[in-house]
């Protein structure tokens, strides 16, 4: 039981627009829309990155010219005009970067202060490394000393392709390549900045890594790239949260993700992305088109994602887990929520390969207004897989009577020694119930939030504290209006 | 404390209250007592505000001010407690949380101070002993894969938390045995008081016989046909629905 996190959720529902709506005026040094090598060359020359990460971006770029997007997942939206977006945006400093925080524009920090995110704060209490992502490029990073006399690297990517350049060449693509799919070539091709994490051998990372995301100079692609490696042995557990600022035109988010765990090695990666969804009739919105994957590469790994997925109009991510060393372990737990008219098509792919892999699934999904929730999950057993063992759970909430819940499975089993168990079930905030809540002195709101956090317990349960209590709000916030 | 006048409902657009009029003070405890179909639980989902009956007529006065105005909670809030003939099951969600957002709810309206986990244990400790409730229901989700005697104690155990000033038990009889009947009973003369008002819906008289009330109102076709002191329930006991129903009949006729 989280105690407070009820009152919490009350207090939440009095806020009625998407409560983190607000731009931040800041001088952004942007180059013009639209996309062709030259603008490539640019965003790499920007970075004064080193020469394999460009000839990496072109032959990415090259690639995604003879890609088309992905038609198959279960949204709707017009088509993307892809010269239309500005490819490159940062704000604008007047050193080369800001070593501590008091170089950080005061503007910036005000609009942490707003999402929540008193960084000097939370130097102090929360004991959260932050690595603040504005628009595309770090302005702050916290706890890097402390990390650092661990040998824990917990950066910008491109300070990593300054300062690690040879850790980015040995991992960058090993598990997401640039070929990977349209929106992963895209983003290998333009991508701005992102995070990069090493954990070296043995070493159990003291304290939650986080960054927070945020889309703000008008009409900019966002294009991160995050990588994390867990050496040996080691254990690492990352936070990634998200909200943006309300915006008419809709934002294409391509993100990539990618995680490697050697051997006995553990990596966590927590995700509450609440970006824009939209307004009540559908209008605007961030489509989040995004690719995750982890690869448990040594033995005894593993790889575990937690998402809560509130915002976007469309999202469309299925964090997967390559389980390729022996004993390795893949876990995949998610709440997806769509109101209004959100769409959401996610799940996960859990690629068994080495003997004795194991994978468990717990896919929630609520549908309320007139949203649409896919779960679409692939579990693929490998022919040399032996005893491979999956657990799938998908449930499936709908509140009122204009929403779908879509479960698409796919098992595909080539050994025999395999355990691949699913189940699945649908469900409905019954007025009956709500009104039982009522009577107890609760809003209808408040039951549903209460009612819709219940169903959820066993993925929040997975998530840091601090991260199931804010998972709790937003499932509030999210599904304001859609009583009645 | 309460006065209902001339309450007319239906449910569906078919009339079921045809003008009821009850008045309860402070400290009384009202029992009413019909046959199947009468209106006895219209009657209470109606004072709790449930959506799925019209009111069409009349009013209810409750501490002063238009009962029928206020929402389902800021009727609860202002200490007006339903117990549910039938407790919904609300999967997922503890019962000591629901709980909790409930008295916090109510205290928040009061312009009291919401309790926080260690306070609200503590009331917790204070009001099992009123039904004899089972720890172990409170940790479980609310009402989920109770026995019906289960449901019911919880009922009478929210009651004794959020300490209400009106307290309508609907059929909570219906579905007991003879132990769990005297356990809720018990449970309701213990939160007797004189600054709560209780009214008690049941079909049948049993339940009377442990809770004892200080009047009877009998309903039939949707109207208080009669209205006495204990007596009239065992008279009812006595010789059933039936003679009431044919003297309504005669009267309309």
């Amino acid at each position: 039981m989280k105690p407070d996190s009820t009152s919490d959720t009350v207090k939440q529902f009095t806020q009625q627009e998407y409560k983190w709506g607000f731009v931040t005026d800041i001088e952004a040094d942007a180059v013009p829309p639209g996309l062709n090598e030259d603008v490539v060359r640019v965003i790499s020359a920007k970075k004064n990155e080193p020469e394999f990460m460009l000839e990496w971006r072109l032959k990415a770029y090259r690639q995604w010219l003879k890609m088309r997007e992905p038609r198959w997942a279960k949204v709707e939206f017009e088509p993307i005009d892809y010269q239309s977006i500005v490819y490159y945006s940062a704000p604008k400093t007047d050193k080369d970067g800001p070593k501590s925080l008091d170089e950080v524009d005061p503007e910036l920090l005000r609009t942490y202060e707003k999402l929540g995110i008193p960084l000097r704060e939370q130097e102090l209490l929360a004991g959260v490394a932050v690595d603040a992502v504005f628009d595309s490029v770090s302005v702050a990073t916290t706890y890097r000393e402390k990390l650092g006399e661990l040998g824990i690297i917990f950066c910008s990517f491109s300070e990593a392709l300054q300062e690690h350049p040879e850790l980015v060449k040995k991992w960058l693509g090993t598990v997401v390549p640039y070929s990977d799919n349209f929106y992963a070539s895209l983003n290998a091709a333009v991508f701005s900045d992102g995070s990069f994490v090493y954990v070296p051998k043995g070493v159990r990372c003291p304290m939650e890594l986080s960054t927070y995301f945020r889309i703000n100079a008008a009409n900019t692609g966002q294009f991160e790239r995050t990588l994390i490696v867990a050496d040996e042995g080691s254990y690492v557990s990352y936070l990634e949260g998200c909200t943006a600022p309300m915006r008419d035109e809709n934002q294409l988010h391509a993100a990539v993700v990618e995680l490697i765990a050697l051997d006995d090695a553990e990596i966590k990666y927590s995700t509450v992305q609440n970006w824009y969804p939209g307004d009540k009739n559908g209008k605007g919105g961030i489509y989040n088109f995004v690719t995750k994957r982890g690869k448990c590469q040594g033995r005894n790994s593993k790889i575990s994602w937690t998402q809560v997925e509130t915002g976007s109009a469309i999202t469309w991510k299925y964090p997967g887990c390559i389980l390729l060393g022996d004993n390795s372990v893949g876990e995949f737990y998610s709440v997806a929520l769509t109101n209004n008219h959100q769409q959401a098509d996610t799940g996960t792919k859990m690629i068994h390969v080495g003997n004795n892999t194991r994978s468990t699934i717990v896919s929630k999904g609520i549908s309320a207004g007139q949203g649409q929730n896919t779960y679409r999950g692939q579990v693929k057993v490998l022919k040399n897989a032996h005893n491979a063992r999956n657990y799938s759970q998908c449930d499936s909430m709908l509140i009122g009577d204009k929403c779908g819940a879509h479960t698409f499975p796919y098992l595909d089993v080539s050994n025999t020694s395999a355990t691949v168990e699913h189940e699945a079930t649908t469900s409905k905030i019954g007025e009956d119930q709500i009104f039982y809540c009522q009577q107890r002195g609760l809003s209808a709101e408040d039951a549903i939030s209460m009612i819709v956090n219940g169903f959820c317990k066993e993925v929040f349960r997975e998530l840091p504290m601090e991260f199931a209590v804010e998972a709790q709000k937003l499932l509030g916030v999210s599904l304001e209006g859609s009583v009645g | 404390m309460l006065e209902i006048r001339d309450l007319c409902a239906s449910a569906e657009g078919k009339p079921i209250l045809k003008g009821i009029d009850l008045s309860i003070d402070k400290g009384e405890v009202h029992a009413i007592m019909g046959p199947n179909g009468s209106g006895k639980s219209t009657l209470a989902g109606v004072l709790a505000g449930r959506e799925t009956f019209e009111v069409t007529g009349g009013r209810v006065i409750y501490q002063g001010t238009d009962l029928l105005e206020l929402s389902p909670e800021d009727r609860a809030r202002a200490g007006l407690f339903l117990a549910f003939q039938y407790p919904v099951e609300i999967p997922g969600v503890s019962n000591l949380y629901f709980l909790k957002a409930a008295v916090n709810a109510v205290r928040k309206h009061r312009g009291e101070d919401e309790l926080d986990a260690m306070d609200f244990m503590e009331l917790v400790r204070k009001k099992t002993g009123v039904v004899k409730i089972d720890e172990s229901l409170l940790h479980r989700s609310v009402n989920e894969g109770f026995s019906g005697g289960e449901k019911k104690r919880n009922e009478i155990f929210q009651m004794a938390l959020l300490e209400p000033a009106l307290a309508v038990l609907d059929e909570t009889d219906s579905g007991l045995d003879i132990d769990a009947l005297k356990i809720v009973a018990d449970g309701v003369n213990t939160l007797r008081s004189p600054e709560r008002s209780v009214l008690v819906v049941t079909h049948y008289q049993r339940l009377l016989n442990y809770i004892i009330p200080d009047f009877v109102h009998v309903l039939v076709g949707g109207r208080i046909v009669r209205s006495g002191g204990r007596e009239l329930a065992l008279e009812l006991e006595e010789k059933g629905y039936g003679w009431l129903e044919a003297e309504v009949g005669a009267t309309n006729g």
